[in-house]
């Protein structure tokens, strides 16, 4: 909710600022703002961006929203943004969508996250492994003496379909890996619309378990150690862990352009791939990507 | 003189057709409507609609727990919804002394000001962690959590304009069943509340209507979880009602898509619902009106 508020009044400011002056931009041409629209995991990190980016650079504009990586390349096909955030890669039929639209988007991978798995903090499971998490999520485990907790009925939580993360998450961890795979999220998994919703409920209720990016993970909530299988190490997630590929459900970050970018868009992209932009990554508790 | 007739015709067509650009509106939202979600019905097979399971991104559109989830929401709402309302509102009207009754107004059109979003803030921070506790739940996120909230987003509507109608039943009447002997609460029971039904169905049918509509706060404190209700015990599981899934989803698709088309779907049944919430209150309104009308000739 923070962030989300955050983001609006950003947003805001940037519409009036953006408002004030049509003389300024209409003079110097490049003043006009940068769209930029996507996945939530991304968005504070890109609000980050964009803030440190107009300090350095005052005629820059940058306006920054949420809303789900599916919605910024939605956003991107029907040319309403300038920049997709994803925190998924493009979809085959997204990219038909797009040429359909005369868009070819390009791809940046602009930073790598983990995906932690959450619980309360006074849960006393501190360890899982890749199977057991599918076996949650897919409904085959409900009740964490299962897996080594106390006697309590399991509330899985996720993000909503329209979020990269859901899908990462589908796909890598309760499919792991296997295409083949037709396994389902339990349904009665609660699908909350918003990671802050998924935070709030696991810091209060100690039958809750989640997933979320890294860098939303605050010191309120427990963070669960992670291993492939049973033969192989429990890894907590970090910046270390994700760069030398122990930790197993990590993955890239995106940003999406409508064509090769030019101009203003080229040069924000380039600057914040560079050792500026990469510095704020790791502040945010995201791992920059190797140079 | 003929100006005068010139400015009241202008008048009298300018108000015409705001009455009936009303009509015309409902109209076109449901052409829209229509044009948008009926090729859902061709590109998806009813069986595949009919089906338990909602998971769009892998072309599951089992629509049924999602209208399960509404109506269960939404019937829950009004259980709690319509008693406390109609009690508030005959405690207003007819017992509070008359200060009581000039704070007690005011305030309750003021709860009905309160924005959704911030309901369900509440509802999210206090309102289902006390639920879980209280009853013992995995989690507070449940269909109950969410028809508490909904209850009171109905109740200020419904005391409102029931106020408003038991306010209007003529003095005469209490005076009349009161000089026959008849106690006060006989007084209210048989004669204020029947005299101001028509008012009173009026206001619980726009409370349920909001019931329905509303989004914000259910999409924050239900779980959103598509599981089809089945019996009592699903009032206390998540569930997933179609107002949060156009809301949730509608930003994601592509124009055009089978999921795009289902959503409109689904606009079109919660469109059709309030519709025959509409219809049946109407009716009722409309054949007691006919009653009254026959026995005061």
């Amino acid at each position: 909710m923070y962030t989300n508020l955050r983001m609006k009044v950003l947003l805001l400011a940037l519409l009036l600022g953006a408002c004030s002056g049509p003389e300024d931009s209409a003079s110097l041409g490049s003043t006009r703002a940068i769209k930029n629209k996507g996945s939530d995991t991304i968005v504070n990190l890109a609000l980050a961006w964009a803030e440190s980016y107009q300090d350095q650079n005052p005629q820059a504009r940058i306006s920054v929203t949420g809303g789900g990586s599916g919605t910024g390349i939605a956003a991107l096909i029907n040319g309403t943004t300038d920049i997709a955030n994803a925190s998924r890669s493009i979809k085959s039929e997204e990219i038909a969508n797009a040429e359909a639209n005369g868009i070819t988007p390009v791809e940046f991978v602009i930073a790598r996250d983990a995906i932690a798995i959450i619980v309360n903090l006074h849960n006393p499971v501190d360890r899982l492994t890749i199977p057991q998490i599918s076996d949650i999520y897919s409904g085959k485990i409900n009740n964490w003496s299962e897996v080594g907790g106390e006697d309590r009925p399991i509330v899985r939580l996720s993000r909503e379909t329209n979020s990269g993360t859901h899908i990462y998450f589908l796909e890598n961890v309760l499919r792991q890996g296997n295409k083949e795979d037709k396994t389902f999220f339990s349904s009665n998994t609660l699908l909350l619309p918003s990671s802050e919703g998924i935070s709030a409920e696991i810091r209060q209720n100690p039958n809750a378990i989640g997933y979320d990016g890294l860098g939303y993970v605050t010191a309120d909530i427990k963070v669960i150690a992670v291993a492939r299988n049973d033969s192989e190490d429990y890894i907590m997630p970090s910046a270390e862990t994700v760069n030398n590929f122990r930790y197993p459900i990590a993955r890239d970050l995106y940003m999406y352009t409508a064509g090769e970018p030019k101009g203003a868009i080229l040069l924000y992209i380039e600057w914040l791939l560079g050792s500026d932009g990469q510095s704020i990554v790791s502040e945010l508790g995201f791992v920059p990507i190797l140079q | 003189m003929k100006s005068n007739n010139w400015t009241e015709a202008i008048i009298t067509g300018l108000i015409k057709s705001a009455g009936y650009s009303a009509i015309l509106i409902v109209g076109i939202i449901f052409i829209f409507l229509f044009r948008e979600g009926s090729p859902a019905i061709v590109e998806v097979d009813l069986s595949s609609l009919f089906n338990l399971r909602w998971y769009p991104i892998e072309g599951y559109f089992g629509i049924l727990p999602l209208l399960g989830g509404t109506l269960l929401v939404t019937i829950g709402a009004g259980l709690i919804a319509v008693p406390f309302g109609l009690a508030t509102a005959i405690y207003i009207s007819e017992i509070a002394p008359r200060w009581a009754r000039e704070i007690l107004k005011p305030l309750v059109e003021v709860l009905g000001g309160i924005p959704s979003v911030l309901l369900g803030f509440i509802g999210i921070l206090v309102l289902a962690p006390f639920v879980r506790e209280f009853l013992h739940l995995p989690t507070g996120l449940t269909a109950l959590t969410g028809a508490i909230l909904l209850g009171g987003i109905a109740i200020p509507t419904i005391v409102s304009v029931s106020e408003d109608a038991l306010d209007a039943v003529p003095k005469t009447y209490r005076d009349a069943s009161l000089a026959l002997g008849a106690t006060r609460w006989q007084t209210i029971w048989r004669v204020t509340l029947p005299a101001a039904k028509s008012g009173v169905l009026t206001g619980i049918m726009l409370g349920v209507g909001r019931a329905i509509g509303e989004t914000m706060t259910v999409m924050m404190v239900t779980g959103n979880a598509p599981v089809m209700p089945r019996g009592i015990s699903a009032l206390f599981q998540p569930a997933r009602t179609m107002t949060a899934t156009i809301a949730a989803e509608m930003g994601e698709v592509a124009n055009g898509s089978v999921h795009y088309h289902v959503l409109f779907l689904i606009g079109i049944i919660l469109f059709l619902l309030s519709l025959i919430v509409n219809i049946a209150t109407a009716s009722v309104v409309f054949r007691q009106r006919k009653r009254a009308e026959r026995i005061l000739s």
